[in-house]
Formats: C-alpha cells, structure tokens, sequence
C-alpha cells in the first residue's frame, strides 16, 4: 500500500470503513488541494522574501507599508490586484495555445511536487521512478513556455520562448547527469529510498559521499537547476532589460500569475530534489536533533536552497547565450560525465 | 587546457567573492529613508516653496522685475496723505497698499532671483516642498492680505482720486490758457492804444 494512503488511514482511522475507491479518491484530492495550497503559500512567502533579500542586498529594505510587520502582506495584496486586472488576449494572439500555456507551466511545477518525500510517511506517490518521472515532468513546462512565446504572436516572447527552449533541453542533460552520480551509487530511483539511504548523520549525507566527488557533482546539479527554472544569471528567456518580458510579455493578471506562481514552484522543486538527491531529505544532520519532525527538515532545507538561488540572483549579472551555452556543453557535462566516470571507478576499485 | 581550468577556478572563485561582498551588503544598514513616515532634513537654502512676509513687503516691485519667468504679478495703490500703513521689519516706511501679490508656482523655476533684491527680505524660499495638487490653478497664490472688497474700496478711492486730478489739472491748464489769452488781449489793446 501506498505510504501516503498508510498515512491517511491512521490519521483518519474512519477511513478504513469506507469504500476503498471513495478513500482513495478523497484522500488524493485532499493531497492534491494541500500540495497547491502548500504551493502558493510558498509562492506568497517567496515572492516577499525576494523582495526583502534584493533591498537589504542593494541596501534598502523592501516594502513596509501593508501588512504592519515589514510589509509581510505585500505579496497579498499584489496577487489580489493580479486576480482582478482585466485579462487581456492580443487580438492576433492564437487564443487557445495562449490561454493554455500558463496552465500548462503551472501543471509541470505542481506534478513535481507528487513525488517529494516530506517524510518517510508522508510522499504523495511512492514511484519507484520517482526521480525519473520529476524530470521528465518538469522539461514538459518549456512546452508551456514555448506554447506561450509563440502564441503571443510577438517577437519578444519568441525570442524568449526560442532561448528558453534551447537552454532548458541543454540543460536536462547535466541536471540527469549529476542525479546519476547519486543514484549510481543508490541504487534506487525512488525518492523515499533515496533518502533512507542517506540516514545517519550529516556525513553520511550524499553530499559528503566520495568526497569530493558528489560535493561537485551537487554543485553542477544546483548551477544546472538554475538554469531550469529561468532563474537568474540565467535568465535569458526572460530577460527583462533585452526582451522586456520575454515568453510572458503580453500575458498579464491572472495568467502571468501562474506563470509567476509556476516559476516558484519549480524554484521549490529543484530546491526539494537537491535537498533529496544530496542533502538527506527529512533526515536531521545529527541524531539528536530526530525530536524535530522531518517536514521541518525537508522544508528547511529546500528553503535554504531557495535563499540561495536568491542570493546568486542579485549577486550575478545576466549571461551571454553563447555564455550560457558554453557554460552547459562545454563545463558542466564534461564534469558530470567524469565524475560518473570516477564514482563508478571507485566502486569498482 | 591550462586556459581552461583556469576559468573555471576564475568563475567560482569570482562568483564567491560576488556572494561575499552581497552578503556584507544583506546586514549593512538601509540607506535608503521611509519618505512619508521619516522626512530627511534640506540642507540651509534649499530653494522650495515661495514665501512672501506681507507686513514686510512695500510693494516695490523689485522681485517682478527680477523674475525670470514672470511668475509673480503685483499691483499697488498708492497710500494717501494722512494714511499710516506701517513700517517694514527694517524700518523702510510703507507707502503702497499691496492689493495683489500673486506667485504662480507653476511657472516658478526656483532660481531665488527674486529673493535677493527684495529690499526688506520680505520675499524667501521656504524649505517647504509638499505643494501638490490636483488642478494647475491651485499652484497661483496670493500673498496679498487685503480681501476683494478692501481691494474695490481703494481701487474705487484712486481711480475718484484720479479724476479728481485730472480734473484739477484740465481747470489748471484752463485757467493757464485764460490767463494767456488775457494778456495777450491787454497786449495787444497796449498795440493799439
């Protein structure tokens, strides 16, 4: 049985009495509805959190007005004027593709979430795939982006589309590849496994495995992930001061909306699979620190993720194209190729 | 090969030294101020808001003259005899009534030429820069203290005193030329005898 339907029936023991296709049901879209709701609160908290760390970075200190306490309810206030502004489709826009592209970005960041250990009971879906199918769920949003950058019918968002197509298929390939590293030695691409792997304390996480070999193979993971989710420097699809707002140039309210919110779902998820794949999941760093409970962990961590992809954000400027080409063929893979190379040596040896 | 590396260290080694100088920067305190809540002091002389000190004026229409732009428009009437309208602050008797003293800050450029030759100081800038409003007429003030009917009163006042004169002056001249066609009669009755 599944952990996540284990979980529910001890939480709700009334369950059991149930039909069983009723309880799976109820129990998936309670999982569903909290995993969107889980990400928007993110969303909320992130969007602010990035307007704090950019001002207090370049030395100012963000909004303060709403909310009371340094402006926590910016993010609020700012969704609700994006949920009643008018929505506008350009009128030589290809209706359909344009109204079913933000959806369908969004789609791809909230399916990564199924398959997220939270804790070793609490996984949506158990997939003995599960890292399998995260990426190759979240490659399917630049068909969204593309679909959008196209259907827009202007330049500037093919532009964007165009450029976000091509470095998003570049860089699948080290993101898979530094994953391999890990799951090389783990011998399981499940998610729930992945981390029962790592148990023990913060040495035994994968980071710190075949030092320094996954240490490398984390970084070029993280730098690649970047890349995948549009963040900056490599945020070329967007690229606001070249391409006004690339794929998303003429969508607004509502739709650019879940183009914002899908953006920082997927900042979660590449942070969730790094904190997965090489930092130990829900496990705590040391042992006598198990009496918090694991989501704690697991959030945590994925939030120090996320502070950092901040960080590199308003610490790096935008790369060239042919930067960030060269950047992914010509650096990254060939380390992560080596570094397979070494780690299967190693076993070997 | 070597070349290769060698970026490669540069990047990372860049990219760290990008992060540290940012993270001093994320605990460095804002340098920014919260404007509504928290106003920055102006430095002595800034230029803003134009005032005029009524009681100070003497309507000597230095400051119209000097404006550049032509935005400040005055009009006096002259004090009679046995009226006693005061002194300015340094002693300068007033001898005009200043019936209007408009400043369009509008078209005011900020210059403050209109400060220095004003004889008493009575026009200055203000430190004051929150004058916005919603309609452009808004931004013409008057200074002058007197109201429209005062204003009627004495413009009414000269413009009798004015025809009084000139009246006064079309009997003198009158007069002047009766006078001269007297003697110039008795000359030539004078000729003739």
């Amino acid at each position: 049985m599944e952990p996540l339907v284990q979980f529910f029936y001890i939480l709700l023991p009334f369950l059991r009495d149930w039909p069983e296709w009723l309880a799976l049901t109820v129990i998936g879209i309670v999982a569903a509805l909290l995993m969107f709701g889980f990400v928007a609160i993110f969303a909320l908290f992130a969007i602010w959190l990035e307007r704090k760390v950019s001002a207090h970075m370049q030395d100012r200190i963000g909004p303060m007005e709403v909310g009371g306490w340094h402006g926590w309810a910016q993010t609020i206030a700012d969704t609700i004027k994006l949920l009643v502004k008018e929505d506008i489709v350009p009128e030589n826009a290809d209706r359909i593709l344009f109204k079913l592209a933000p959806a369908i970005v969004f789609t791809a960041a909230l399916a990564g979430f199924a398959v997220l250990p939270w804790t070793q009971d609490f996984i949506p879906a158990d997939l003995n795939v599960g890292l399998l199918y995260i990426l190759s769920v979240s490659s399917f949003a630049v068909i969204g982006i593309l679909m959008g950058g196209w259907a827009s019918n202007n330049k500037w968002s093919l532009y964007g589309a165009m450029r976000s197509a091509s470095q998003m298929v570049s860089y699948e390939i080290p993101v898979a590849l530094a994953l391999l590293a890990v799951v090389m030695n783990a011998g399981t691409l499940s998610m729930r496994h992945l981390v029962m792997a790592q148990s023990g304390n913060i040495l035994d996480w994968n980071v710190f495995n075949f030092f320094p070999l996954t240490a490398v193979a984390f970084i070029i993971y993280f730098v690649a992930s970047l890349a995948e989710v549009n963040r900056t420097p490599f945020d070329l699809p967007e690229g606001e001061s070249e391409l006004v707002g690339g794929f998303h140039t003429e969508y607004s309210g509502m739709r650019f909306a879940f183009f914002f919110l899908g953006e920082y779902a997927n900042m979660y998820v590449v942070s969730a699979i790094a904190t997965t794949v090489f930092l130990g999941g829900w496990l705590p760093p040391f042992e006598f620190l198990s009496f918090i409970p694991g989501p704690i962990w697991f959030v945590g961590k994925a939030m120090t993720m996320v502070f950092i992809q901040m960080w590199l954000r308003w610490t790096l400027p935008r790369l060239r194209v042919d930067q960030l080409m060269y950047t992914c063929w010509k650096v990254l893979t060939p380390f992560s190729f080596a570094i397979i190379l070494l780690i299967g040596l190693w076993k070997v040896i | 090969m070597k070349q290769y590396f060698k970026n490669i260290y540069e990047a990372i080694a860049t990219i760290l030294v990008g992060m540290g100088v940012t993270w001093r920067h994320l605990f460095t305190r804002a340098v920014t101020v919260q404007y509504p809540h928290v106003k920055r002091e102006l430095p002595e002389r800034s230029r803003m808001q134009l005032f005029v000190d009524m009681d100070d004026c003497i309507g000597c229409m230095q400051c119209q003259r000097a404006c550049p732009v032509d935005c400040i428009d005055i009009k006096t009437i002259r004090a009679g005899k046995e009226e006693d309208l005061g002194e300015a602050g340094n002693g300068t008797k007033k001898k005009l009534h200043v019936v209007q003293f408009y400043i369009d800050m509008a078209k005011c450029c900020y210059c403050a030429d209109c400060v220095f030759p004003c004889p008493t100081g009575a026009i200055r800038m203000t430190p004051e820069y929150e004058f916005i409003t919603y309609d452009r007429s808004s931004l013409l003030i008057n200074f002058s203290q007197y109201s429209d009917e005062e204003r009627a009163a004495l413009e009414e006042r000269e413009r009798k005193e004015k025809e009084a004169q000139a009246a006064a002056k079309a009997a003198r001249l009158k007069a002047a030329e009766e006078a001269k066609k007297t003697a110039a009669a008795q000359k030539d009755e004078s000729k003739s005898e």
